[in-house]
């Protein structure tokens, strides 16, 4: 759910390493970030809807995958993943940490670009710093 | 009692001034939009704050932790869910009340954990539904829990019912007769009650009911 970069770069690696994929966005040009080749479904309207997740074939799915921009809306379709359709492996973004937490303990597989990219940065300044000081 | 509405739209600004006119409980309103905070502090005074409320720091900030009672009442179904779900979990907030835009998420809400929710298009559909004439057999509220409902149906002369007592139509388990109207009487029945054209009937009954009792009352 959700065709930006992300999502689409997922979806294009996720055919290609070949799964059967079916992707939700709720503006069809989206869908202009996915590869040519692309073998997937692709389908237009919002995943918070269980008939637009149903017609992008949810049921029987193996897994889901919320990357919208809005952390509420993939937090409600992976809920209605998870507790609807019963998908086993729903992963979501959710980029208020706090926010992030509270899914988390509730179950919820997330990720959280914020903490991640922060602390990544983090390490790579202190790494950045040891080493300047190695040099002296 | 404390309670924290979130969403100053139409719904939340006239919930926000209804407690307060009340004057029996603390209010207080989180609302997004800067120019509509400046203009409700005017007309409330100091009890509305600016933010996000689905965002746990406004939360905090908005002393959701010692809130009774909070009530999500933004356009956006998916905010309204996570605001309500953050207070639960995140606050302890023993009492998380939902609007809900699409009626299709009415069981969703409650599944996920939602204690109440309130579904604008479904409260509109009912009472039109009531205003409409020669409607036999009315919806008229889904209770709390969801799975019972207050019906009410009107007897026409082809009824399987018409002219039986209450104990003679076999009503499924489930279904309670709880009142019927004969014109002006009210008349709290008994099995001894014998139906008639035209009396109106009021039953709680479990949802999956429903039906069954309609085609009882009704002609099937």
């Amino acid at each position: 759910m959700g065709c930006g970069r992300v999502g689409s770069q997922l979806a294009a690696r996720l055919d290609r390493e070949g799964h059967k994929v079916g992707i939700v966005d709720t503006d069809a040009r989206s869908f202009r970030r996915l590869p040519d080749d692309f073998r997937g479904l692709t389908i237009v309207g919002t995943g918070i809807d269980d008939d637009v997740l149903r017609s992008a074939g949810i049921e029987g799915a193996d897994a889901f995958v919320a990357v919208t921009e809005g952390d509420n809306r993939n937090i409600m379709a992976a809920q209605v993943a998870r507790e609807i359709f019963g998908v086993a492996e729903c992963v979501v973004r959710i980029y208020d940490p706090a926010r992030e937490e509270v899914y988390r303990q509730l179950g919820l597989d997330t990720i959280c670009p914020t903490k991640l990219v922060s602390s990544l940065a983090h390490d790579r300044l202190v790494a950045a710093m040891l080493a300047r000081r190695e040099r002296r | 009692m404390y309670i924290l509405i979130v969403g100053g739209g139409k719904v939340g600004y006239y919930l926000t001034k209804t407690l307060i006119n009340e004057g029996t409980n603390e209010v207080l309103l989180i609302e997004r939009n800067p120019q509509k905070v400046e203009i409700y502090t005017e007309r409330f005074g100091s009890v509305v704050v600016q933010g996000n409320g689905d965002e746990a720091a406004t939360m905090e900030k908005a002393g959701a932790g010692r809130a009774d009672v909070v009530i999500a009442v933004t356009g956006h179904d998916e905010d309204n869910l996570v605001i309500c779900q953050m207070a639960k979990k995140r606050f302890n907030v023993p009492r998380t009340i939902a609007r809900i835009n699409n009626p299709k998420n009415e069981d969703l809400f409650r599944r996920l954990g939602i204690d109440s929710t309130i579904s604008s298009t479904n409260v509109i559909l009912n009472l039109i539904e009531q205003l409409i004439p020669q409607r036999h057999f009315v919806h008229l509220i889904t209770l709390r829990h969801g799975d019972l409902a207050i019906v009410e149906g009107v007897i026409p002369a082809d009824s399987p019912a018409n002219g039986r007592t209450l104990a003679e139509i076999p009503f499924p388990a489930g279904v309670v007769i709880a009142a019927v109207m004969r014109g002006a009487e009210l008349i709290l029945p008994t099995g001894a009650t014998v139906l008639q054209e035209g009396d109106e009937v009021v039953a709680v009954t479990k949802r999956e009911q429903e039906n069954a009792l309609r085609e009882l009352l009704l002609s099937a």
